[in-house]
C-alpha cells in the first residue's frame, strides 16, 4: 500500500466537502483545513469512516482566540490522525465570540468529551449536544474563561507584588 | 562517660532529693516541641527539599521529627511544601480541620507563602488565605538548612506557647476569620 499524501488527502476531501472548505494550506507539512464550523461533526465522522483515510485517532481538541478577528474571534482546532496511514490532519473551524457554538464530536469519538471540556473551561465554547459540558480544571465557582485575550494573565490591579517590594 | 548526644534541657524549677517543681506549661512545650511529627503536605519541588531534609544528611529526626504523620489526626505540624492551585484551597483547608488541637503550619517556599512566580487564575497567592500559618519559610525552593530553621523556629514557638492560648479569645477570633468553628 502506498503513502498516502497530503495532495492525495486534500482531493478526497474535497471530492467529499468542497463547498464546507474555506482555506487549505499546508503550515509545516500538515494539511490544514479552514472549514465551516457547522459541518465539522459530518466531516470527523467521514474522515473516521472513510474506507481509505481511516482517521480514527483524535489527537487533540483545543481553542484559541483572536480578538482582532471581528466574528471569527473564537478558533477550535481539531487534530486527527490515521494510525494506519501514518497521516495527520488539522482542521479549523473559527466562530464568534458572540455566539460561541459548534456541535459537539462526542457523538464521532468518546475522547471528544474531556477537550471539549477543557476548551469549554478556558474559551467558553459551547458544544452543542455534549453529554456533561462543565468545567474540568479550574474551580467550578470561575465566573469568566480565563484564556481569552481580555483577561491578563496576573492580575493588574495587585499592590502587594510590585518591585520595590522586592527592591528592585 | 563524655558523649556528643545532647539532651533536652529541663526547664527552671526548684530540685531537691527525690523532688522536682516546676511549670507545668514548660514541661509540656518540652515534651511537645520536641516531638513534632509533622504532616507533609507536599505538592511540588519543594517537597524534594523537604525529602533532602528528612534524608541522611540533614536529618529532621535530629529533631524530634522523624516520625511522619500522613494522617491528619496523629499530626501536630502541616508542612505545606509547594504550589497550591486554587482548587487545591478546599483540599488544604480539609486537611488542617481534620488535625487536632494544639496544631502549627508551616509554610515552606514562595508558592506556598504568597504564590511565588504563579501571579495566575489558577493558583492561591498563599496558604494564609485559606488556612494560618505560623511561620514562612521563603526561597524557590529552599534549601533543608532553611527548612529546618523553619522547624526550629516553630520548636521554639511550642516551647513557648501558654497553655491557655488555644482557648483565648484572640486564638477563636483567629481561626473565624478563616471561617472555621
Amino acid at each position: 500500500m502506498g503513502l498516502i499524501t497530503n495532495e492525495f488527502l486534500l482531493e478526497r476531501i474535497k471530492q467529499e466537502f468542497g463547498d464546507a472548505i474555506r482555506v487549505a494550506d499546508f503550515p509545516y507539512g500538515m494539511l490544514t483545513l479552514v472549514i465551516e464550523p457547522s459541518r465539522i461533526v459530518d466531516i470527523l465522522r467521514w474522515l473516521h469512516e472513510d474506507s481509505i483515510l481511516k482517521m480514527r485517532f483524535l489527537t487533540d481538541i483545543c481553542g484559541s482566540h483572536y480578538p482582532d478577528l471581528i466574528d471569527h474571534e473564537l478558533c477550535v482546532v481539531y487534530h486527527v490522525h490515521s494510525l494506519e496511514n501514518n497521516l495527520r490532519l488539522r482542521i479549523k473551524a473559527f466562530i464568534p465570540v458572540t455566539n460561541p457554538e459548534i456541535p459537539s464530536a462526542t457523538a464521532v469519538y468518546s475522547s471528544a468529551n474531556w477537550m471539549e471540556r477543557e476548551t469549554y473551561d478556558f474559551y467558553g465554547v459551547i458544544f452543542t449536544g455534549h453529554p456533561n459540558l462543565k468545567r474540568i480544571l479550574n474551580v467550578d465557582e470561575m465566573d469568566y474563561f480565563p484564556l481569552r485575550k481580555e483577561y491578563p494573565l496576573e492580575d493588574a490591579t495587585r499592590t502587594d507584588k510590585e518591585d520595590h517590594y522586592f527592591g528592585r | 562517660m563524655s558523649t556528643d548526644i545532647k539532651i533536652a534541657q529541663a526547664p527552671p524549677g526548684v530540685e531537691g532529693q527525690g523532688w522536682f517543681a516546676t511549670q507545668l506549661d514548660k514541661t509540656i512545650g518540652l515534651a511537645r516541641a520536641n516531638s513534632i511529627w509533622p504532616l507533609p503536605f507536599a505538592t511540588s519541588c519543594c517537597g524534594i527539599e523537604f525529602m533532602a531534609t528528612m534524608g541522611s544528611n540533614y536529618d529532621l529526626a535530629r529533631f524530634g521529627s522523624e516520625r511522619m504523620s500522613f494522617s491528619p489526626r496523629q499530626a501536630d505540624l502541616l508542612i505545606v511544601a509547594g504550589t497550591i492551585a486554587k482548587k487545591m484551597g478546599p483540599v488544604l483547608k480539609q486537611v488542617y480541620l481534620q488535625m487536632a488541637e494544639p496544631r502549627w503550619v508551616l509554610s515552606v517556599g514562595a508558592c506556598a507563602c504568597s504564590g511565588g512566580i504563579f501571579d495566575t487564575y489558577s493558583v492561591l497567592q498563599g496558604i494564609d488565605q485559606v488556612i494560618p500559618v505560623d511561620v514562612y519559610v521563603p526561597g524557590c525552593p529552599p534549601r533543608p538548612e532553611q527548612i529546618i530553621d523553619g522547624i526550629m523556629k516553630i520548636q521554639e514557638l511550642v516551647r513557648n506557647e501558654p497553655l491557655r492560648r488555644r482557648n483565648s479569645p484572640q486564638y477563636t477570633a483567629l481561626l473565624s476569620s478563616y471561617g472555621i468553628q
